[in-house]
């Protein structure tokens, strides 16, 4: 059980979390022909616009509602209007997803109502779905908004069984958390498509996010999962939810349609696949696949070679919740001990992974605990490179943003592909990093007085800071 | 908010701006920002614009005082480059929660600024201000006043919440701050007859650099540069400069005009980007010196650079001009830029068939007129959608623009330069401009766009599915098949005589001579002599040798 910590410090410093509205948006932009819309000033929108540019190297549909200072005063129902008008018309959206933010949150806008009000003076709006989400920049992260929103899309969109309760077992619905990323979708595609099932995954960025050339230029998202087929997915049989923050979302559906679900906390290392297998493999009623025999085998022989590297490694993580616990239940179960652990926001996840303290709190938080324990690899999101630089540490990159290193929407980390590939990379970088930074030196174990020891990062338990004084 | 409102009626009533000055009394009321369209509006806002332009300021902690979003979601996105400190890449937010906006920031503020004096000590602290604390009143010119006071340490506040307006307007909300809290503040250590300010030059991808060796060369020093690779120290002691350039014109107009007025120093406007505006700045620049009363032997040393550095830049543009012939470039940009990158794409051979005004001033179109002649594409505003048929019907073969159409030209797999202020590259200067052809040949020289531009394999399939049921193809899986095809063809014309018959021939009677054959076989060996020749001379066919 680890200790969760909350922050005592005034200032933020290099923040580990971003907000919540944008965490809302990137839901929405899982749906095909959908226009994510923040209700809030535009420069709530432009940064977490730029933000996703610079992650996925995409066009990314995002807009906003301008809020004027004035606006803010007199309240946003003129904007919003304006908004919906202008978008319905211009990008013909098939979906307008609306994520509150701190401006109109501050102010009390009631969107719920003013959706009412602009649906009954606008009827050629009557088909459109509008989705609102609210999603306060000044509570909770990332994380937070996404789980929202898509609890919310399940409750709008998707249909209430029918008069005949007609269910197909072949269907199943896949709600990804938003630590997954468009490959990861892939590779879950696949596997679930090998046992004879068919998949829908909401929100689908596979389709939208996945670095793909469109045959035509669109200003709305590019793929996704259908609105139709949204509306269609009470008719599973059943619902896979994917990190712990799909489980408000799963129970909607269940609530809505009763469709029964399962939620995968972890889907990175050997264990966690094997459960994944073995229900695939119950509700499909297949055997599993020799492919993932041979996976799984595959993935067995990868940790052999990498728990050499990886084991005893005294490893830095900060991520948001679900990503934390997922990475970190991996590199522990590679004989890695979690030191230091920071994420963004509360989960019921935390407590249980497998270190000491838990910190909610931002990255000169993990900087710091990384130095005081001595930490030889640091895992975060691309924020972390100036921490990696000054502590010299062998830094892998993952979780969002990414901006300075390409393939973000590819990084795997899901299946028994996943997890290998993973684990190569982390090895990878340890090795490379040894390489350069702790080639031995004759002198290296000499311990008579006045000779420095080497600093390389193993063997200066102690002896760096020692030899010094 | 009042003085807010009033400031920001103040910044846009700036006699200093042309196209303010070109525009009615009414028009003048209403500001220079265009009324923003919720749905449709692109662009960052004012605090998104006031932190652009002082972040760069390397030395200085920069707090954002707000929710998560405002600096959560933008931190450390500029590729400004600092030649010491490091400071301005580490973020500091107060991170306002739920509890703040309920009782206050104003206390968190507070302890926020003692916090990063306590780990950091900066020269100085420059806090933002956002939507959020603007909306429940939390005071930060009184928090930062006190701050300064008890902390004996310059705490500035940068008043310019996001919702005010454009990020063009916080640019100069920022520079506001500037002129009321640090310029005239301090004094130099030393100062020469050279000493100029830069305003408005950001240092993105270290451009600066490329021409600070020719101001040293000159011996012209940059006191101060707002805010490109500067530090609070220099900034504050400023007023000392004898002379200014206002570099990227529109964003800090206000800072030079009332420098001016304020301490006398006389400014234009130039950019460093093209060849001639670099050459006419630093003309601009000595002739200002020289002015205030710098030796006049600086025009000449800066004339003989100028010819120097102009003569080298031709040159090493001139081996492009047959690589570019014929080539097309559509250039989407602001400003300044719209004609002044022009020329020297000129000079390279580019063809421009367009060039964006949204945003330059009368001035700058004049400018395009003159380079393009008359029937200059200018475009006025092209949406997304525009562009990309423009480049996907192969009307240009390269697109020049900002990061935001970066994907409307590489989705339609057209090559694509960016030239606005994410790129990562430096183009500023001569050695930039050639830097930017080079860059401009790489592109349009790439192997790669061919590729990308040739059809997929299943767009190819139909026409393969064809070919596999043509008889050539059966012929071509089959070795009996195709042996019978070839001892079917005809070798004597006239007497219709076929290429199996004389080989057998040859082969049971081991014959070796034309008229050997003739005997053999019906073939006339007149017109097929040759023919026939060939076939003696060969090798058997491998289909016999096999049965053999």
């Amino acid at each position: 059980m680890a200790i969760v910590t909350a922050p005592a410090k005034a200032c933020v410093v290099n923040p580990l979390k971003m907000s919540q509205p944008i965490g809302g948006a990137f839901a929405f932009m899982g749906l095909r022909g959908a226009m994510p819309l923040l209700h809030g000033s535009q420069g709530c929108t432009s940064f977490g616009l730029t933000l996703f540019v610079r992650h996925f190297k995409e066009a990314v549909p995002l807009q906003t509602t301008a809020m004027s200072e004035v606006a803010t005063v007199l309240g946003g129902y003129e904007n919003l209007e304006q908004a919906i008008l202008n978008i319905s018309n211009r990008a013909k959206p098939k979906i307008i997803g609306i994520c509150s933010t701190g401006v109109t949150e501050t102010n009390g806008d009631d969107v719920d109502a003013y959706l009412k009000l602009i649906r009954s003076k606008h009827p050629q709006l009557a088909k459109l779905p509008l989705v609102y989400v609210s999603t306060p920049d000044f509570k909770g992260a990332f994380q937070d908004g996404w789980e929202k929103a898509v609890a919310r899309i399940v409750e709008v969109l998707v249909e209430g069984p029918s008069a005949n309760g007609l269910r197909d077992p072949s269907k199943v619905n896949v709600l990804p958390g938003c630590h997954l990323t468009p490959g990861d979708l892939d590779e879950l595609r696949v596997i679930v498509e090998d046992f004879g099932l068919c998949p829908s995954f909401l929100p689908d960025l596979a389709g939208s996010l996945d670095g793909h050339i469109p045959d035509e230029f669109t200003p709305t998202t590019i793929g996704g999962i259908g609105v139709d087929e949204i509306a269609s997915m009470g008719r599973a049989g059943w619902t896979i939810a994917i990190g712990a923050q799909m489980q408000r979302a799963a129970e909607v559906m269940q609530v809505k349609t009763g469709v029964p679900f399962r939620v995968f906390e972890r889907l990175c290392g050997l264990c966690p696949n094997d459960e994944f297998m073995t229900f695939l493999s119950e509700i499909s009623g297949r055997p599993i696949p020799l492919k993932y025999r041979r996976q799984r085998s595959q993935l067995a022989d990868a940790m052999l070679d990498a728990h050499f590297h990886i084991g005893g490694r005294k490893v830095a993580i900060g991520a948001e919740p679900d990503r934390l616990f997922d990475l970190s239940g991996m590199l522990h179960d590679m004989g890695a001990q979690v030191t230091a652990a920071v994420t963004t926001t509360q989960s019921e996840v935390i407590e249980r992974i497998k270190t000491k303290e838990v910190l909610i709190g931002d990255l000169e938080d993990l900087e710091g605990l990384a130095k005081t324990h001595r930490c030889d690899l640091l895992i975060t999101h691309s924020h972390g490179r100036q921490a990696a630089a000054r502590l010299k540490l062998p830094f892998y990159r993952t979780g969002f943003p990414m901006f300075d290193r390409l393939g973000a929407g590819h990084q795997l980390s899901v299946g028994y592909r996943g997890t290998r590939n993973l684990i190569f990379e982390i090895t990878n970088l340890v090795i490379a990093h040894r390489e350069e930074n702790d080639q031995p030196t004759p002198d290296r174990w000499r311990t008579a007085a006045g000779l420095p020891r080497c600093s390389g990062y193993r063997s200066s338990t102690g002896a760096a800071g020692g030899a010094i004084g | 908010m009042s003085s807010l409102a009033a400031r920001v009626q103040d910044v846009f009533d700036e006699p200093g701006c042309a196209k303010n000055g070109s525009k009615s009394e009414a028009e003048r009321k209403n500001g220079c920002t265009k009324q923003l369209q919720p749905g449709s509006a692109a662009g960052g806002c004012a605090f998104d614009g006031a932190k652009v332009a002082l972040q760069p300021f390397t030395d200085v902690a920069h707090l954002v005082h707000g929710p998560i979003a405002c600096e959560g979601n933008s931190w450390d996105n500029r590729g400004a480059a600092s030649s010491g400190s490091s400071l301005w890449r580490t973020s500091f937010t107060t991170d306002l929660s739920e509890t703040d906006i309920v009782f206050g920031g104003e206390k968190r503020l507070c302890k926020a600024i003692k916090e990063i004096i306590d780990k950091c000590d900066p020269p100085a602290i420059f806090v933002y201000q956002t939507c959020i604390p603007a909306m429940i009143g939390d005071d930060i010119n009184a928090v930062c006043k006190a701050a300064s006071q008890r902390f004996a340490k310059p705490v500035i506040p940068i008043n310019s919440p996001g919702f005010v307006g454009s990020k063009n307007l916080g640019n100069k909300l920022a520079g506001e701050a500037l002129l009321d809290y640090v310029i005239g503040t301090q004094e130099p250590d030393y100062t020469t007859p050279y000493d100029v300010n830069l305003i408005g030059e950001y240092n993105l991808s270290g451009e600066l650099w490329q021409v600070k060796p020719l101001l040293d060369e000159l011996g012209v020093r940059i006191l101060s540069c707002i805010s490109g690779d500067g530090k609070y120290r220099e900034v504050a002691s400023s007023h000392r400069a004898r002379a200014a350039m206002l570099v990227c014109s529109k964003s800090m107009i206000n800072v030079a005009r009332k420098m001016e007025q304020r301490y006398g120093i006389p400014f234009f406007e130039g950019s460093f980007y093209g060849i001639q505006d670099s050459s006419e700045s630093l003309r601009q620049l000595a002739r200002l010196l020289v002015e205030r009363g710098a030796p006049t032997d600086l025009l000449e040393r800066t004339e003989a650079v100028i010819a120097r550095e102009e003569a080298w830049a031709w040159a090493a543009i001139k081996p492009y001009k047959p690589r570019f012939e014929g080539k097309k470039a559509l250039l989407i940009t602001g400003g300044v830029k719209s004609w002044s990158v022009v020329a020297a794409l000129q000079e390279a051979g580019l063809e421009l068939i367009g060039t964006s005004v949204k945003k330059s001033t009368r001035k700058d179109k004049e400018r395009i007129k003159d380079l393009m002649g008359h029937d200059a594409h200018m475009i006025e505003d092209m949406t997304p959608r525009e562009m990309y048929k423009m480049l996907k019907e192969a009307k240009a073969d390269i697109m020049l623009s900002g990061g935001k159409s970066q994907f409307v030209a590489l989705k339609a797999a057209m090559p694509w330069l960016d030239i606005n202020q994410e790129r990562c590259h430096a183009y500023m200067g001569y050695v930039g401009m050639v830097k930017l052809v080079e860059e401009i040949d790489k592109s349009l020289s790439s192997p790669m766009w061919e590729q990308l531009r040739r059809p997929a394999p299943w767009q190819a399939l139909p026409k393969a599915m064809e070919q596999m049921q043509s008889p050539v193809a059966a012929i071509a899986c089959d070795p009996a098949l195709a042996e019978t095809a070839r001892r079917a063809r005809k070798i004597c014309v006239c007497n219709t005589v076929d290429l199996g018959t004389i080989e057998d021939a040859i082969y049971a009677h081991d014959l070796r001579s034309v008229a050997a054959v003739r005997e053999h076989t019906n073939a006339v060996g007149g017109c097929c002599q040759r023919r026939i020749e060939g076939i003696l001379v060969s090798e058997p066919s491998a289909m016999r040798q096999a049965g053999e």
